[in-house]
């Protein structure tokens, strides 16, 4: 679906400040996953999205998008902008229309649909993301944080991209507006069947929700692979400043003072019935 | 990309230029800049841009950078320098048709060039050396006496300073915020005048937006930090005049006089 070779993008190209964002990054991502990506601030991660849709143009190094290479020609470019839908750091900044409705519609209107077209793909976006129809015609102003932001998403959404990249969708927001966010992205993915690229701080987050995990550190893929693979190399990620879920550290703890417990435990779900199942097994001596 | 313009260009450095008082500086290149329109000829000029050319070497700066500061007025440069050779009456060098080239023409345009190049160059050896936020303070200092007139002399720097402040942020958002749109299908790139403008739309409301809402924020912590104006107010960097100063002042003086007395003396350029 996506497929990166030798990704290299330079800041300040050709001053003494010259910069690498990412260094030599080489991905394959497959279409129907759902992808976490973590790394601190500045290793890269915002830099790399920015490239799957086109919006940066790597120094050196190819982008493929279902084969094609996407700075072939500005059509496959502006393509590209509609296949990969990109959602921003705190993406409600970016309204601007003087109705929920309007603002969901300008992608897809950008898209060149008809009007029918773009009115259905607007309710089934916000459809998606919790918005019911009486908020059609408010200002998106008007709206709670929350809602700004699912509005913003949907925004996103309403152009049918076949890859949806999300950025910190939960930065600044409480439990329970993240929680929300993180159940729409899951369900989305398990609907539409699509990619979903979702950048994040919280491990736990991740582990919760990916099938795969990218791990990245100073501008280099520090770890790509399935979340099994990834959390075996818990002590390198942790070295590098990054933890792994407090559910699995603790199983993993467990594990190893010789309780039969499995140690690829990610989510507090999984660790309930893991601890259920060791309690029903007899030898639950903890 | 929109971050690449070196906007309020204030290069941090170490030299006696950077150590300088700013009010210092701020009066010096207003007589500078005075002197450069009072002298008419040539050894004045060539005084000046020796001058000129000691100082940008004593800062550290390198000349490329200055030249490209000037490039920018280089058109109007070159604009006024054709109205002057074009509209001038005198002595006719050359004719054709309706067109005239007077001697004097000729003269007042290079004049003119001379003058320009050499008050953006200098002009922009104060920013370059100077930080935004002490060019701000030594204005309220220099203005300092129109309080007695009532004019919120405070209150105009700070808004100056925070004016200063923000620009670079406002930048970084406007970068974000057309990347946003962009990544919606928001196409900047073609179309008509109408079309273009219109474009605009998805851009400026949003960064509107944004920037009242830091306004609200920020002037909420200043608020919160019991700031009330500049009544009863005092610095932790006071300006002080140094040495450094009297000697700055006294050799540009020095060269400011010389010119004006070259001008005197020797016959003008036209």
């Amino acid at each position: 679906m996506i497929r990166t070779e030798h990704l290299t993008h330079l800041y300040s190209a050709g001053t003494p400040f010259e910069k690498a964002a990412i260094q030599d990054v080489n991905l394959e991502i497959q279409e129907g996953e759902l992808v976490g990506v973590i790394g601190h601030t500045g290793s890269g991660k915002s830099t790399l999205i920015q490239h799957l849709n086109g919006l940066l143009k790597p120094d050196s190094g190819k982008i493929y998008v279902d084969g094609q290479d996407i700075w072939e020609s500005a059509e496959t470019l502006r393509n590209t902008r509609f296949q990969v839908g990109l959602v921003f750091q705190y993406p409600e900044y970016q309204l601007f229309e003087e109705s929920v409705y309007k603002d969901i519609a300008f992608g897809p209107a950008n898209l060149g649909l008809s009007p029918e077209e773009v009115k259905e793909a607007v309710r089934r976006a916000a459809e998606c993301v919790g918005i019911s129809e009486s908020l059609f015609e408010k200002s998106p102003f008007e709206l709670s944080g929350g809602q700004k932001r699912r509005v913003a998403i949907a925004g996103v959404i309403a152009m049918r991209p076949k890859v949806l990249i999300l950025d910190e969708p939960t930065a600044g927001l409480d439990p329970k507006g993240r929680d929300t966010i993180l159940e729409l992205i899951r369900s989305y993915h398990q609907q539409e069947r699509n990619t979903v690229l979702l950048v994040s701080h919280s491990m736990e987050d991740i582990a919760r929700y990916s099938t795969r995990i990218l791990v990245m550190n100073q501008s280099r893929v520090f770890a790509y692979g399935d979340v099994d693979s990834v959390f075996s190399k818990a002590e390198e990620i942790e070295r590098i400043g990054l933890s792994i879920p407090q559910v699995t550290r603790v199983f993993t703890e467990l594990a190893r003072r010789g309780y039969p417990v499995q140690p690829n435990i990610y989510s507090v779900e999984a660790a309930r019935a893991e601890l259920l199942r060791l309690m029903r097994g007899g030898d639950a001596s903890c | 990309m929109l971050k690449d313009i070196s906007l309020g260009q204030f290069f941090p450095g170490k030299s006696p230029l950077h150590r300088m008082d700013p009010r210092v500086k701020i009066l010096l290149t207003m007589a500078f800049i005075v002197v450069l329109f009072i002298v008419r000829s040539l050894p004045s000029f060539l005084l000046i841009i020796v001058f000129l050319a000691v100082i940008i070497g004593i800062s550290g700066i390198s000349f490329r950078v200055v030249l490209k500061g000037v490039k920018p007025v280089l058109p109007l440069v070159l604009f006024t320098a054709v109205l002057n050779m074009f509209f001038i009456t005198g002595t006719p060098l050359w004719q054709w048709w309706i067109l005239t080239i007077t001697r004097e023409g000729v003269q007042l345009a290079v004049l003119m060039s001379i003058r320009i190049v050499c008050l953006i160059a200098g002009a922009s050896m104060l920013t370059y050396t100077t930080s935004p936020i002490a060019l701000t303070d030594a204005i309220e200092r220099l203005l300092k006496p129109l309080k007695a007139v009532r004019f919120p002399v405070h209150e105009m720097a700070m808004m100056m300073t925070i004016a200063l402040r923000f620009i670079p942020t406002l930048i970084e958002e406007t970068d974000k915020i057309m990347s946003a749109q962009k990544a919606r299908g928001a196409d900047m790139e073609s179309g008509g005048l109408m079309k273009r403008a219109k474009a605009l739309i998805p851009i400026l409301i949003p960064l509107f937006v944004s920037a009242f809402r830091r306004a609200e924020e920020l002037a909420l912590a200043m608020e919160c930090r019991c700031y009330q104006g500049g009544e009863g107010r005092t610095r932790m960097k006071q300006l002080r005049l140094s040495r450094l100063d009297g000697t700055a002042s006294a050799v540009s003086a020095a060269v400011f006089a010389a010119a004006m007395v070259l001008n005197i003396v020797l016959p003008p350029l036209f």
